[in-house]
């Protein structure tokens, strides 16, 4: 359902806008509902999602751990609920346990529905451009980067 | 220019719709300064400063011919910095991929619950 968009319309901004056909209170459920988003929001292929907790009120925390199925590594997130506007808009920080970049970042969720389908605008507001770009250049694949590269290692150790 | 402060320069080339506009002109062949402010409703002016930009950031170039000077793309350069961003892309996609899905079902839910 339509492209997704990502576009850097500040220094210290990610923007992601898609279209999804179906009406936002769906949308809004699948990501505030844990066994919802633990039906989308995974990681890479041969990543699960064990842990999905959600306490959906201003104030409230969230924490996501995905891993990663054939050695256990694990990567966590978390953060804690501004704003919600339910089924328009929630607005929340976001922290990696193994941050690679400096500070949180604070996302905004809004979604806009017309003649049935729902525009999904995320922003990502991080503390720094350094930040933003280090997110931009390495992204979430750099966990799956680092097992490969201790794979790597472990093979040249025992040639 | 470093290559992480020519990164820079590029993704802040990149956040204006106008030169994100400019650029997808040039993709499709060489452009005068006219033919470019054409479209865009601006000033002569106003979309130079925006060709300065992206000038800057090495995302496009100057011919040689005296009186046009018609701007093109550099390619290259456009593919670098696109290249971290198209990845990020991917990834969420591959996400929202899995959403589509998961709507549908849900939407099917929803209509049966109504009948």
């Amino acid at each position: 359902m339509g492209m997704l968009k990502v576009t850097t319309p500040s220094d210290r901004e990610i923007v992601m806008t898609r279209v999804f056909d179906a009406p936002r209170n769906l949308v809004f459920d699948a990501h505030t509902k844990p066994d919802l988003v633990k039906r989308w929001l995974l990681g890479p292929p041969g990543w699960s999602m064990p842990v999905c907790e959600i306490d959906l009120r201003v104030g409230g925390k969230f924490r996501y751990v995905w891993r990663r199925d054939n050695d256990g590594t694990q990567m966590g997130m978390g953060g804690v609920y501004r704003e919600i506007e339910a089924p328009e808009r929630i607005v929340n920080t976001e922290k990696f346990d193994e941050a690679w970049y400096p500070g949180e970042a604070v996302d905004t969720l809004l979604l806009v529905e017309r003649a049935g389908r729902t525009t999904l605008t995320q922003t990502v507001l991080y503390e720094s451009r350094a930040a933003r770009d280090a997110v931009l250049k390495s992204g979430m694949e750099k966990g799956v980067a680092a097992s490969y590269d201790r794979l790597a290692e472990l093979l040249a150790s025992t040639t | 220019m470093h290559a992480t402060h020519r990164l820079d320069a590029t993704f802040a080339a990149l956040a204006d719709p106008t030169r994100r506009a400019i650029l997808a002109r040039l993709a499709s062949g060489q452009a005068s300064v006219t033919e470019l402010a054409h479209p865009f409703a601006m000033s002569q002016p106003a979309i130079s400063k925006h060709l300065k930009v992206l000038e800057r950031a090495g995302l496009i170039s100057r011919g040689r011919e005296a009186q046009r000077r018609p701007r093109r793309l550099e390619a290259k350069r456009l593919a670098e910095a696109t290249k971290w961003l198209d990845r990020y892309r991917r990834f969420w996609e591959g996400r929202y991929r899995r959403l589509d899905a998961l709507l549908e079902q849900l939407k099917t839910k929803e209509n049966k619950w109504e009948c």
